[in-house]
């Protein structure tokens, strides 16, 4: 186990780096900055010292051991829109972000769970087949356009509930609502075949004859066993979310990382969606290696292999 | 005997079951034919210029509705331009980029993990520690990334499709490979002095195309989806060209007053996937049944 871990984590490290080189390689694509940063009238001389002063002058190897140390020690240059330092930008839309994912994936475990254990012990009962319609239903919707369709009914049509922005508890159930229901046909989904799986193994027919109460069978004994493949899940749940979270940002202006970076796309500014970039991926593969680590863990096949 | 007539049911369940399985779904199939003739012939069905309307004709509810222009059978969207018409020349784009995008990703992903799974040793640990890198990274940030210091394009959408989906298709061709390489025919061939190449591409690739196939009809929806949602955000097809993300993203801000202009391109990506998936299955349980675990 301890070797899948230690295996892991230099792949988490690889992949980070493969990152930086990618973000480091696209920005400098992008264009010469002195063009943009220097004024017109700027002689040669002038362009020449700025160059060097930047370092843009030195081999590209030496510029990205630049770019990543200072990147380590939290300089990731100064927003060209805002004035101010990126990572400062960053730190303060990143609550937003976390406030959307929490509730999403509040609302996605409080649906998705149940529904999926029910329609499983209740196979083809009419909820079993609305829940498969709704899970066939749920991963065809495209996010960005369900976002739409809820504003155009809670707000525009019943004015219940806010559209846009943050602020009170009401303004996050839309967004979290959309965020949600992606991963909820996919959890539903899962959970409904591995609790199908699980359900008709001799330990379930064991707890049920020995005259177990149903609830106590289900949730005890066939669900926990069920949960494992579940937990894979987790992985996949956090990359909807986070792909998610930049489209739900912009469709609902609710001010998080996502809405960030796509701002930052349509004013080219560079240094934000760098950061954003980096930001996020380092969450992403984060969670990634957290996930593979806990299944790890749970799964005593991987946790007393050698 | 309770038991008998159990199984004897149970049979009959599976006779029906193979039955149905026979034929294709017939009105997602009638659905997914649809589009590709509307994609086809879109310059020829469509009533009006897919980029040009007049600004005399804006915002026109479609027809049934009060103030619908004769002509705009599903409405106009802020430019005056025709709904309908942008809807049909949208399903190109859908069709363009999942035909480009899937053909591509299921060439390079299948002949990475062919080789990784033929050659065996450093060849297979690379390369799969490259699948492996590579479904770690957060692809729509990376298509963020381009679209930022490239302009966005169709060539954008390509490379983002490219590099979320060939892992699988690695992963998938080479869990194959491993398996066929052990089989006699291999062996015999070998014997029979083929190369290593043509061992791989005459004898082992025409068993790995079923599943490669019902890999990329289960990749279309998808694609199409991730090709909207890119575009929608700005980072995918670059307006005025009518994808039918670019149209969802055009209506934004007219919830309120004309709802149609986003949520029409929106029900026509959410029939388009659900028929595709559903015929994505069907083709997976024709063709690879015990694909039905991945």
């Amino acid at each position: 186990m301890q070797r899948f871990i230690l295996g892991r984590v230099v792949q988490s490290i690889v992949s980070m780096f493969v990152v930086s080189v990618v973000v480091f390689a696209l920005v400098r694509m992008s264009g010469d900055p002195i063009q943009i940063m220097m004024p017109a009238e700027a002689t040669k001389a002038d362009i020449e010292l700025m160059r060097a002063h930047l370092g843009l002058d030195r081999p590209w190897t030496v510029q990205y051991w630049r770019f990543a140390t200072q990147a380590l020690q939290g300089d990731f240059g100064r927003s060209v829109r805002f004035r101010r330092p990126a990572l400062d930008l960053v730190v303060e839309r990143y609550g937003a972000t976390l406030e959307l994912g929490g509730i999403a994936v509040l609302i996605v475990i409080l649906v998705a769970l149940p529904v999926g254990v029910y329609s499983a012990v209740r196979r083809g009962s009419p909820l079993d087949y609305a829940a498969r319609a709704f899970a066939a239903l749920g991963q065809a919707v495209p996010p960005f356009w369900l976002g739409l369709v809820l504003v155009l009914i809670f707000g525009v049509l019943l004015h219940l509930l806010p559209t846009s922005g943050r602020g009170t508890p009401l303004h996050v159930l839309l967004p979290g609502i959309t965020l949600g229901w992606f991963a909820v046909a996919g959890l539903m989904r899962l959970t409904r075949s591995s609790m199908l799986d699980v359900l008709g193994s001799e330990y379930v027919k064991l707890a049920r004859i020995k005259g177990l109460p149903e609830r106590r069978v289900i949730w005890l004994h066939a669900f926990k066993n069920a949960a494992l493949p579940v937990v894979t899940f987790a992985a996949l749940l956090f990359v909807a979310l986070l792909n998610g979270s930049i489209i739900v940002e912009t469709v609902f202006g609710w001010p998080g990382l996502g809405l960030l970076v796509i701002e930052a796309v349509d004013s080219r500014d560079y240094p934000i969606v760098q950061t954003v970039v980096l930001f996020l991926s380092a969450m992403y593969i984060g969670v990634n290696l957290l996930v593979d680590v806990l299944y790890a863990y749970l799964n005593p096949k991987i946790r007393y292999s050698q | 005997m309770s038991n008998g007539a159990a199984i004897a049911t149970d049979s009959e369940v599976l006779a029906r079951r193979a039955r149905d399985r026979r034929w294709p779904p017939a009105v997602p199939l009638t659905v997914v034919a649809l589009l590709l003739l509307c994609a086809l012939f879109a310059p020829l069905l469509a009533p009006h210029s897919p980029l040009e309307g007049s600004l005399g004709e804006r915002l026109a509810p479609p027809i049934g509705l009060e103030g619908a222009k004769p002509g705009h059978l599903l409405g106009t969207d802020r430019h005056g331009r025709d709904t309908l018409s942008r809807l049909l020349y949208g399903a190109r784009i859908s069709l363009a980029v999942s035909v480009v995008g899937i053909t591509l990703t299921g060439a390079a992903g299948s002949l990475i993990g062919l080789l990784a799974g033929f050659f065996d040793g450093w060849v297979d640990t690379l390369l799969m520690r490259l699948a492996d890198i590579s479904l770690s990274l957060p692809g729509i940030l990376i298509a963020v990334l381009l679209s930022v210091v490239f302009e966005p394009s169709f060539t954008n959408v390509i490379i983002v499709v490219v590099f979320l989906l060939w892992p699988s298709y690695a992963r998938l061709t080479r869990g194959e490979t491993l398996g066929l390489k052990q089989q006699e025919f291999v062996a015999l061939a070998r014997i029979a002095g083929c190369s290593s190449a043509r061992i791989m591409f005459r004898h082992i690739v025409p068993n790995l195309a079923p599943s490669i196939l019902v890999l990329a009809t289960l990749h279309v929806g998808y694609v199409i989806v991730l090709e909207a949602a890119l575009s929608f955000l700005g980072v995918g097809i670059p307006p005025p060209t009518p994808s039918w993300g670019v149209m969802v993203a055009d209506g934004r801000g007219l919830i309120e007053q004309a709802w149609w202009v986003s949520i029409l391109p929106g029900i026509a990506i959410l029939v388009t996937v659900l028929s595709l998936n559903i015929l994505g299955d069907w083709v997976r349980d024709r063709l690879d049944p015990k694909l039905r675990q991945v």
